[in-house]
């Protein structure tokens, strides 16, 4: 490493985000310090192992990580838009596709999800918080640490460049001599051990913590749907924990895992990656279904048709989706009997899938279906979705695939599936439980604007991708000549992108105009919904429930409204909570430290840094903590004040 | 709405020549372009299901057209209407599946009706960032384009010299992936003569765009001239000059009448992949410099043209 090669250099681009990265940086520490926030700062929220506050650092990270990726999803279609463009160079353009994919899976969908996943479940099951809060929190910090360490890549080093898959021997040290792809393995990791923490204390959380009466079966669907995903996400995680650290040998240890000479088998890669890539896709869409299942009957004034089919066709799913990896190499010459059999088990996903929809359909059928933003969000998934599920089955079918696969038409297939599945969910999760969280409602004809203008552009963006394909455009070119014919209709989708943009910028000025002018909710039920969580004031108390619901059903707080009989009974006791700690943020900022030398093979660094992990993670076992108790006397008063009632 | 633009685009493209890979002119192109449209006229049907219930449910029962005290009923579910969206689909399915492993099958194979003819064996392997055809039988050598007698089977077999490529002629037939460790076959077969694009459809890194070369496809006597041509004109390629190729990030296009399988064999038999020690070029794509991207328009280059891309 020549420390001239430290920072990127020669792009004016670059130079203009490095130069408002420190500007941004120096305005938050002199806003900061103006306004006298440091202390809030550590006390409300780094130091924080509240559900509700992790899961709004979450979304927020999302939403930011949101912009960064989108950011590099209009560099590539201004790029594509006209035929010979030198608006990038090859390298730049590499460098964007990789982080765009990087980012939006890891680092957008999956935190959204669980951002909304860490809100939303406790409140669902009627608990007062996630199994293990403390580990919450090292979750969400590692997951920090590893977004700030591969978004620092594109100013200090250089960003990984051979593909989001990062196929080898492309991204082998031979072919691949920048830190690029070493960012790849170490972000990666960090962050995947927070996501595979998250997993393992959500399960504990909706296996043991649930309300008295909410059996299996009386849970929330979008509980349900976790409860798979996060299933999915214990087997499929150690495999890019494997995967990635057998990349760091081989980079950086000179192993030949997956080299061209010494026995290394690129082939190896290609299907350890997509043995946890795969079940990934299911990991952010599995989610989605619940969040659609949720608002779909809430704003439909109807219970979920099919509760039971839609509980067994997510568990088929979920199994099916670690059978079917190789359909995403059918070209890698493994022979018909290979490539019949996960073409197959691929088309098989479209039977539990179509139930879903179906059941979706029917629960809006005889109901009383009112149009409000999250509704609008779900219903738009049923149609786009249902494109990129057919379009699913077209590339599912081995031989179609060697004329589509690494084409355009692939490219649209999978934006028809992850944004309408992933996406639009989140935004309509996020509009929906946004006054669960700040007490009031974000402007709904400012929230459907934003919409009508992201569904439509969409579709201007994405559609056309399905042509270019059969006209033969490969995905990742950086260029192409005008003989190709594929200049105007590269240029629809360039338009329809910048129609995508302009919605997302209106949504947040949505949201910043909702937090100035929104009138206060103070019903803690602005949806007239039907779940536990709405039961709670608004926003919740950090303690979630007063008392603990009853519950004999599914939909408890909707037959309570209906029948009368309360949810809870008895009087208040005090509420045991666990205390706030700096050590997750202290571990996942050493982790960072960490990781930033690893990528550089500064090995005397590492060491140290890797001491202090082990250090904090004995300071943590030695540590006696027993939480606190809130008073009645608090309780009392907090209810009182959210409910808005005067005593 | 998205229906009609979506069946509109379905009727515009099925008739269209410009879409290529819906513009066979080989067995194998041909067998998957009717998959395609099959597969596409199945999902149509479907999507006019799913959108007429979808627009039906949500016009009708909108909250707005509905009596203020209307209940909306309380319904569990409905086993037989459930067994339906769930049979119906899985002989769909099952359908889908009889038509992707027969057709799999056919364009893994040589094309039918052409089992008895000896296929012409054409190896191809990928350099960063080129492509060189070998013609064992004929004992040419070609980079970035390759010339092919119609109606005769042609028999790629593929490998790389670096990072994966995948070999793909869309109106010949669909692609296949070239890896440093092994040989990989792909089976094509022109019908008719013409210049088809060809393509690395596998990103490759930096030069991965400018991967396309030109299928020439000629009849069978106009195959023979040119063979006749090369051998007559071109030089032979020596060790020497095919290291200096793999080590350029371009070369434009080259012809010889001798071939590099001699001397630096591809990874099929006991040269295959997982047991030969330090292979050749692994040193020297080490030294690769990655920032000399300019192309070498070398004066070696025997062919006519000059073009690097084909078409």
């Amino acid at each position: 490493m020549k420390w001239d090669e430290f920072f990127v250099t020669g792009e004016p681009m670059i130079y203009g985000a490095m130069a408002s990265i420190v500007l941004a940086s120096l305005a938050i520490v002199v806003g900061l310090t103006y306004f006298k926030k440091w202390g809030y700062l550590w006390r409300e929220w780094l130091t924080t192992v509240d559900h509700k506050k992790i899961g709004i650092m979450y979304i927020i990270a999302a939403l930011l990580m949101l912009f960064r990726g989108g950011m590099d999803g209009l560099l590539m279609r201004a790029q594509l838009a006209i035929p010979e463009n030198g608006l990038l160079d090859a390298q730049h353009y590499n460098e964007i596709f990789t982080t765009h994919g990087l980012i939006m899976i890891l680092f957008m969908a999956m935190p959204f999800v669980i951002g909304l996943m860490n809100v939303v479940i406790p409140l669902q099951i009627g608990a007062r918080d996630v199994a293990f809060p403390r580990l919450n929190a090292v979750s969400f910090w590692l997951f920090f640490a590893g977004a700030m360490l591969l978004n620092i890549s594109f100013v200090i080093g250089g960003s990984p460049d051979a593909g989001w898959t990062a196929y080898f021997p492309l991204a082998s040290i031979e072919l691949s001599p920048t830190v690029g792809n070493n960012y790849y393995s170490i972000a990666l990791q960090i962050a995947g051990i927070g996501t595979l923490l998250t997993s393992v204390n959500f399960l504990v959380t909706i296996l043991k913590m649930r309300a008295p009466g909410m059996k299996l079966m009386r849970m929330p669907m979008f509980t349900w749907s976790v409860l798979i995903t996060n299933v999915i996400i214990l087997f499929a995680f150690p495999v890019l924990t494997v995967s990635l650290a057998l990349m760091m040998f081989d980079r950086m240890f000179g192993a030949q895992f997956f080299t061209m000479a010494n026995g290394g088998m690129d082939m190896l890669w290609a299907n350890l990656f997509w043995v946890w890539g795969h079940p990934e896709v299911y990991i952010v869409i599995l989610p989605a279904f619940g969040i659609y299942s949720e608002i779909i009957s809430t704003f439909s004034r109807k219970n979920l048709y099919g509760y039971k089919s839609m509980v067994y066709s997510m568990v088929i799913i979920s199994l099916l989706s670690f059978l079917v990896w190789a359909h995403h190499f059918y070209t890698m010459g493994h022979g018909v009997t290979v490539n019949g059999f996960f073409s197959i088990s691929t088309m098989a996903i479209a039977v539990p899938t179509g139930v879903k929809i179906f059941n979706w359909l029917f629960t809006l059928r005889k109901g009383k279906i009112e149009f409000t933003t999250p509704m609008l969000y779900s219903l738009a998934f049923i149609p786009i979705f249902t494109i990129g599920g057919v379009t699913g089955v077209m590339l599912a079918m081995a031989s179609a695939d060697y004329q589509y696969h690494n084409t355009m038409f692939l490219v649209a297939h999978f934006h028809y599936v992850l944004i309408p599945g992933t996406v639009f969910a989140v935004l309509a999760g996020f509009y929906y439980w946004f006054p669960k969280l700040f007490g009031f409602r974000l402007n709904d004809k400012q929230g459907k604007r934003a919409f009508w203008l992201i569904a439509v552009s969409f579709n201007v963006t994405f559609l056309p991708l399905f042509f270019l394909g059969l006209k033969g455009m490969t995905r990742r070119t950086f260029t192409y000549s005008a003989e190709t014919g594929f200049g105007p209709l590269n240029m629809l989708a360039s338009i329809g992108a910048v129609g995508l943009a302009l919605g997302f910028v209106y949504l947040v000025y949505n949201i910043y105009w909702s937090f100035r002018y929104a009138p206060r909710d103070t019903t803690g039920d602005p949806w007239d919904a039907r779940t536990l969580e709405w039961s709670t004031p608004s926003p919740v108390p950090e303690y979630n429930f007063a008392l603990i619901p009853k519950v004999d059903g599914l939909d408890p707080f909707w037959n309570s409204k209906k029948t009368g009989q309360p949810l809870t009974e008895g009087e208040y006791e005090e509420i045991h909570m666990p205390n706030n700690s700096g050590q997750p943020f202290i571990l996942g900022m050493i982790f960072m430290a960490f990781g930033f030398c690893m990528v550089f093979s500064w090995w005397v660094p590492s060491i140290v840094f890797g001491i202090g992990i082990v250090i904090m993670l004995a300071v943590r076992s030695f540590e006696r903590d027993h939480g606190r108790h809130i008073s009645v006397k608090e309780i009392k008063e907090t209810e009182q004040r959210l409910r808005g009632e005067q005593s | 709405m998205l229906l009609v633009v979506f069946s509109a685009l379905l009727v515009l493209l099925t008739g269209c020549n410009s879409l290529a890979v819906l513009n066979p002119k080989g067995p194998a192109a041909k067998t998957q372009s009717e998959v395609i449209i099959f597969s596409m006229i199945v999902m149509a049907i479907i999507l006019l299901v799913v959108y007429v219930l979808y627009i039906f449910i949500i016009t009708k029962y909108r909250a707005s057209k509905a009596a203020p005290d209307y209940e909306p009923p309380h319904e569990e579910g409905n086993w037989l209407l459930e067994m339906v969206w769930i049979v119906i689909p899985i002989i769909i399915v099952t359908v889908l599946s009889v038509v992707t492993v027969r057709s799999t099958s056919a364009v893994e194979n040589v094309a039918a009706g052409y089992e008895n003819e000896k296929p012409l064996v054409i190896y191809a392997a990928s350099s960063d960032w080129k492509w060189h055809f070998s013609y064992p039988e004929e004992g040419i050598e070609t980079v970035n384009y390759v010339n092919i007698p119609t109606h005769r089977p042609i028999e790629f077999r593929l490998y790389s010299y670096g990072a994966i490529s995948s070999l793909w002629i869309p109106q010949l037939g669909g692609q296949k992936y070239a890896m440093s460790d092994m040989v990989n076959t792909l089976h094509l077969l022109a019908e008719q003569p013409g210049s088809y694009v060809g393509k690395n459809a596998n990103f490759s890194g930096k030069g991965f765009s400018q991967m396309e070369f030109e299928a020439l496809a000629m009849s069978p006597t106009e195959y023979a001239e040119w063979v006749k041509e090369v051998k007559d004109t071109a030089s032979d390629l020596t060790e020497e000059e095919f290291n200096s190729l793999l080590e350029m990030n371009f070369a434009g296009r080259k012809t010889y009448k001798s071939t590099h399988l001699e001397f630096n064999p591809p990874p099929e038999g006991e040269n295959a992949g997982h047991d030969h020690g330090g292979s050749s070029d692994s040193d020297s794509s080490t030294e690769m410099d990655h920032s000399e991207m300019d192309m070498d328009h070398s004066n070696m280059d025997h062919s006519e043209e000059n073009a690097t891309n084909g078409n």
